[in-house]
């Protein structure tokens, strides 16, 4: 047991030494890495900032019910209640036929074409503000609605919701596509990288079987070094990541401004963070024991 | 007294007690392309014994040797090494066979990426050693080839006698209770061939069985001990 923890802790230290002893081709390696890595994750990051800001753009769903003009006062406070006891509502608000009337008037400044109709075209309505914010839900609400007597019209303002889901949806497709493509190029690099340590260390991999190595501890380097490039190559694609947001929060400050809000990028998290170093390191991992189960069986020592 | 000794020693009770390091069983070992380099080859090595393995070069002396230590395997008969058949050996239980053998090689096959320290350090990092222990141990295994000054030399910077003492010297720092050399003084003149012989009776002393081959008779002649001779793959009577 004392033998495994000292062998492990030499191969540490031996992998260390190995990066360090050629300094530029690992400091590439691993910036090749941080930058294939970066650009999925950093994708992620902005999907996150824009389905956070759209929720606060877009203000709460909510559903307009129209009344057929010859709905009685009767039947609306009748309706009025259902809605309320309604499970998936969460308020609602009555605009009288009068009200949407004198809001046409001010708000669009056709005072003087309202004022010269014979009669008022509006209907009663109501504002229906869901609990769900789902566009699933909120389109099953508007559907059991439709089906209520006296409902004219029931419009779900979701087009927004609709349009931002898919959109959303299409860019984590081509995030995950794209992170699925880099972890690929990820293995391979260090593939390759490991295949050629174990094409240049091939007569101590030869000398070391010759005089009773295991397996386990000829692959043991090269399994080390693939989990620390991938590591060190995820810490890179962080600092970019980090880099980046910091460069465009800069610039977005003005924009901000002239919005009039306070609106700035936000980070990956802390869980974010430690997924993207575990995931590069066993990346890393996976590369050299391909590379290493691929390789190491064809020396054998003559 | 030394009469009654040797009498006994001729008594086959005695001849069972002592323990086979190595036995050859009718081997046979052939190479792909039909090239047979060892032919119905049986004998046995006691513990201890130091056998010197003669014959002129593509007599089948390195491929003895590499059936001993398990790099090759035989095509027929068996080859037992401290009572493992080498045939049936699992590749997992290889390395833990090797450990018991100090291999030294012609080409001394030592590793130019470190020095004459490091490259001693080795079977014992395989091991597992702790560092001061195996300071210690390659330090001693230096000092018994006279190499312990030479310790930060990279061995390319060193002689061909000294190459072939720090490969003794990687050899031996484990301990093994089994030596195989293969041509050990082949390429070195007669003075450090001597040198070497010497270590070597030293590890017989002590009680390491030793195998070596040599194509050079006149060693068995300053050093007597019982020879193996090989011919065409044949064992010689």
């Amino acid at each position: 047991m004392k033998g495994l923890i000292i062998q492990h802790w030499q191969v540490i230290r031996l992998t260390f030494q190995r990066l360090m002893h050629t300094p530029i081709a690992s400091l590439l390696n691993i910036l090749v890495i941080g930058i294939a890595l970066s650009l999925p994750m950093g994708g992620y990051v902005l999907l996150k900032n824009l389905q956070s800001v759209a929720g606060q753009v877009a203000g709460p769903p909510q559903i307009s019910v129209f009344l057929a003009l010859d709905t009685s006062q009767a039947e609306i406070d009748r309706i009025s209640k259902q809605l309320k006891e309604h499970a998936a509502v969460d308020r609602i608000e009555f605009v009288p036929r009068d009200l949407a009337l004198k809001q046409l008037q001010q708000s669009t400044g056709l005072e003087d074409v309202v004022g010269g109709l014979a009669r008022n075209p509006l209907p009663d309505a109501f504002i229906v503000y869901p609990v769900a914010m789902d566009v699933q839900k909120l389109e099953l609400l508007r559907d059991d609605l439709k089906s209520w007597p006296h409902f004219e019209h029931v419009q779900l303002d979701s087009s927004w919701a609709r349009k931002l889901e898919s959109i959303l949806r299409f860019g984590r497709l081509a995030v995950g596509i794209l992170a699925a493509m880099l972890s690929f190029a990820l293995i391979a690099i260090t593939f390759n990288t490991i295949r050629l340590q174990i094409l240049t260390r091939r007569e101590e991999i030869e000398v070391s079987k010759l005089i009773g190595a295991t397996n386990g501890f000829i692959r043991r380097p090269f399994l080390y070094y693939g989990f620390l490039q991938g590591l060190l190559g995820g810490i890179a694609a962080w600092l970019i990541i980090a880099l980046s947001l910091a460069l465009l929060n800069y610039s977005l400050v003005g924009l901000a401004q002239l919005y009039g809000s306070s609106f700035s990028l936000s980070h990956l998290s802390f869980g974010d963070s430690l997924t993207l170093l575990v995931f590069s390191a066993y990346l890393g991992w996976l590369g050299a024991w391909l590379s290493v189960s691929q390789h190491l069986w064809q020396i054998e020592p003559r | 007294m030394l009469k009654r000794i040797s009498r006994w020693t001729q008594h086959s009770l005695y001849k069972k007690l002592i323990v086979k390091m190595i036995k050859f069983n009718q081997v046979y070992k052939r190479y792909p392309g039909g090239h047979e380099a060892l032919r119905n080859l049986s004998f046995e090595i006691a513990e201890g014994e130091m056998v010197f393995l003669t014959g002129h070069s593509g007599a089948g002396k390195s491929t003895l040797l590499k059936l001993i230590a398990a790099i090759e395997r035989p095509n027929g008969g068996s080859v037992i090494v401290k009572g493992q058949n080498t045939k049936s050996l699992k590749s997992a239980a290889l390395p833990y066979l090797r450990r018991n053998l100090g291999l030294i090689f012609q080409d001394h096959k030592l590793l130019f990426d470190r020095n004459a320290f490091d490259n001693v350090l080795l079977p014992l990092q395989i091991c597992g050693y702790d560092h001061r222990e195996s300071a210690k141990r390659v330090r001693a295994a230096l000092d018994k080839v006279g190499l312990l000054k030479r310790e930060k030399a990279n061995p390319i910077a060193l002689s061909g006698g000294e190459q072939q003492r720090l490969c003794i010297a990687r050899a031996i720092v484990n301990r093994p209770s089994i030596l195989l050399a293969d041509e050990p003084t082949g390429n070195l003149d007669a003075e450090y061939s001597e040198e070497i012989m010497h270590i070597f009776k030293s590890f017989h002393q002590v009680g390491v069985t030793l195998v070596v081959s040599t194509h050079d008779e006149g060693i068995l002649r300053r050093f007597p001990a019982r020879a193996l001779h090989l011919k065409q793959g044949e064992l010689q009577p």
